[in-house]
């Protein structure tokens, strides 16, 4: 089976000390939409910034479609588009400058890169808005700006760490439809998120890290066989079959 | 990533900061323009009168070569210093850059074109502002000297600036370096004097003043006269050049002061 990404034995330790990452292996199959889950804190941001080149890992491997990140880092990056967890595009640029500029970084031509950015942002529903600067944006449609972005090299990995954070219900599905397409298309999808529904609805692997460390991975299918029915849900409420197993895998890896 | 790729990264990186550049002009070009022309009046014209010649030509052409390198200096050096810092700080979208193929030398020379483009430019609208005050007179003795002189400066100065956006972890970093180093070294760096006119242990403090190198061969440039050879002046902005680069390549290849 070939893999998008692969990471083998990764570690990660910050200047202040915290122990992000204690040895983490994961491998994302080729074509899959993969969901990476766990609580605030967990190293699911540290290790898409290590995959991505955002952060430096301790120790460890990560290969990317077969290509490692420190003999390869450039190649590597070609196949890679993230969407990060925190705004972080320029707010006075114009929407439509800011998808085309990132083109440029991967080296395509304006005279390319300008109607590919026009179709991505019109496909996210920003069609009206591509003159605006990021600032006239609402939060949901940064976050779409920030898939164009993403999406502007025609990348085969997409790496989207919490897209729908603060986004509305409406908007979030219309987001899952667009994410699934891309699947379709033969796009391999690592996705991290809060919302367990959301990675129970797309996901077809998924992994739980805990403190550094992988708890779970494994296909959607057998997570979810995981869950028993006859568990009490806690204080009369009871969420989805997903966010019900990783509540008590959770517990069970305090 | 091939070469004509890497081209279209540096081309791209060039466009959006020479747009920003002109976009935001009050701030990037008019401040040096008043700037220089009130030097122009209080050194060049109110005291300049009295002072009369140095080294054998009216003070005012003599101050000319060293104030538009000046507003070279400084500029080349605030634009990628605080373009770098903006992109690390205000937007994050450094993340841009760091996420995309680009090797670091690129990288590098994208942060320092526009650097070097603004320097150029306040540089010749400060030339232009000085001829209006001698009387639309103007000596070139080596037109070749003054372009050589005014670009590697922009470029170790942009360079320079660049190292400072990439170690600073506040606005206040950006700051220091210009006013506690950067000025002192330019007004120290034979602007307003010939190092002759100093006593001999001032003269021995600005010949290891790199500014000093450089104001003077951008003078020779112009008015044929210098305090040190062009060779000199030439190696030491090579060498400066070589050190820098040298140095915003370790930073960006590891991501000290950029990556956790």
């Amino acid at each position: 089976m070939a893999f998008a990404l692969e990471i083998k034995d990764l570690k990660k330790v910050y200047g202040n000390g915290v122990e992000a990452l204690k040895g983490v292996t994961l491998e994302v199959p080729e074509g899959d939409f993969f969901a990476l889950l766990g609580p605030n804190g967990a190293g699911k941001t540290t290790i898409l910034g290590i995959s991505t080149g955002l952060v430096n890992k301790t120790s460890g491997s990560v290969k990317v479609f077969g290509h490692d990140i420190d003999q390869e880092p450039e190649l590597a990056k070609t196949f890679i588009g993230l969407v990060g967890q925190e705004i972080n595009f320029n707010p006075f640029e114009k929407i439509i400058d800011v998808v085309v500029n990132q083109g440029g970084y991967y080296g395509i031509p304006r005279a390319e890169a300008v109607p590919r950015a026009e179709m991505l942002l019109r496909d996210l529903g920003l069609g009206d808005k591509m003159q605006s600067s990021g600032m006239q944006l609402s939060g949901g449609m940064k976050r779409r700006l920030m898939i164009a972005r993403a999406l502007i090299h025609k990348p085969k990995f997409l790496i989207l760490d919490e897209p729908t954070a603060g986004v509305d219900v409406e908007l979030r599905r219309g987001m899952w439809d667009y994410l699934k397409k891309l699947t379709q298309e033969g796009l391999t999808i690592l996705l991290t998120t809060h919302y367990l529904e959301e990675a129970e609805q797309l996901a077809k692997h998924v992994a739980i890290i805990n403190k550094g460390t992988i708890i779970v991975n494994d296909t959607i299918d057998k997570v979810l066989s995981m869950h028993t029915e006859s568990g009490e849900a806690k204080e009369g409420y009871r969420g989805s079959k997903l966010e019900e197993v990783f509540l008590s895998l959770i517990h069970e890896n305090k | 990533m091939d070469n004509y790729r890497k081209w279209i990264a540096f081309y791209t990186m060039m466009r959006k900061d020479v747009m920003r550049i002109f976009r935001i002009w009050v701030q990037t070009f008019l401040p040096s323009v008043i700037t220089s022309v009130l030097y122009f009046l209080v050194f060049g014209t109110i005291l300049g009168s009295r002072i009369g010649s140095m080294q054998g030509v009216p003070y005012m052409e003599f101050v000319i070569p060293g104030l538009v390198m000046m507003a070279i200096v400084t500029n080349a050096y605030a634009n990628s210093s605080f373009t770098f810092f903006q992109s690390k700080f205000f937007a994050r979208s450094i993340d841009e850059l760091l996420v995309s193929p680009m090797p670091p030398w690129l990288m590098i020379a994208g942060f320092v074109s526009g650097g070097v483009i603004r320097g150029v430019l306040v540089g010749a609208i400060v030339l232009m502002v000085g001829i209006f005050f001698t009387g639309l007179h103007l000596t070139i003795t080596n037109l070749a000297v003054i372009l050589l002189f005014a670009i590697l400066t922009s470029l170790v100065f942009a360079l320079a600036g660049l190292v400072n956006g990439v170690y600073a972890k506040s606005i206040d970093a950006i700051n220091i370096v210009p006013t506690f180093v950067l000025q002192p070294l330019t007004y120290l760096g034979g602007i307003f004097y010939s190092v002759h006119s100093l006593p001999h242990f001032a003269q021995y403090i600005t010949y290891v003043n790199p500014l000093f190198y450089l104001i003077n061969g951008f003078r020779y440039g112009f008015l044929g006269i210098s305090d040190v050879s062009l060779s000199m002046a030439i190696s030491i902005l090579l060498g400066l050049i070589v050190l820098l680069v040298g140095i915003n390549w370790y930073l960006i290849r590891t991501g000290l002061g950029l990556k956790q």
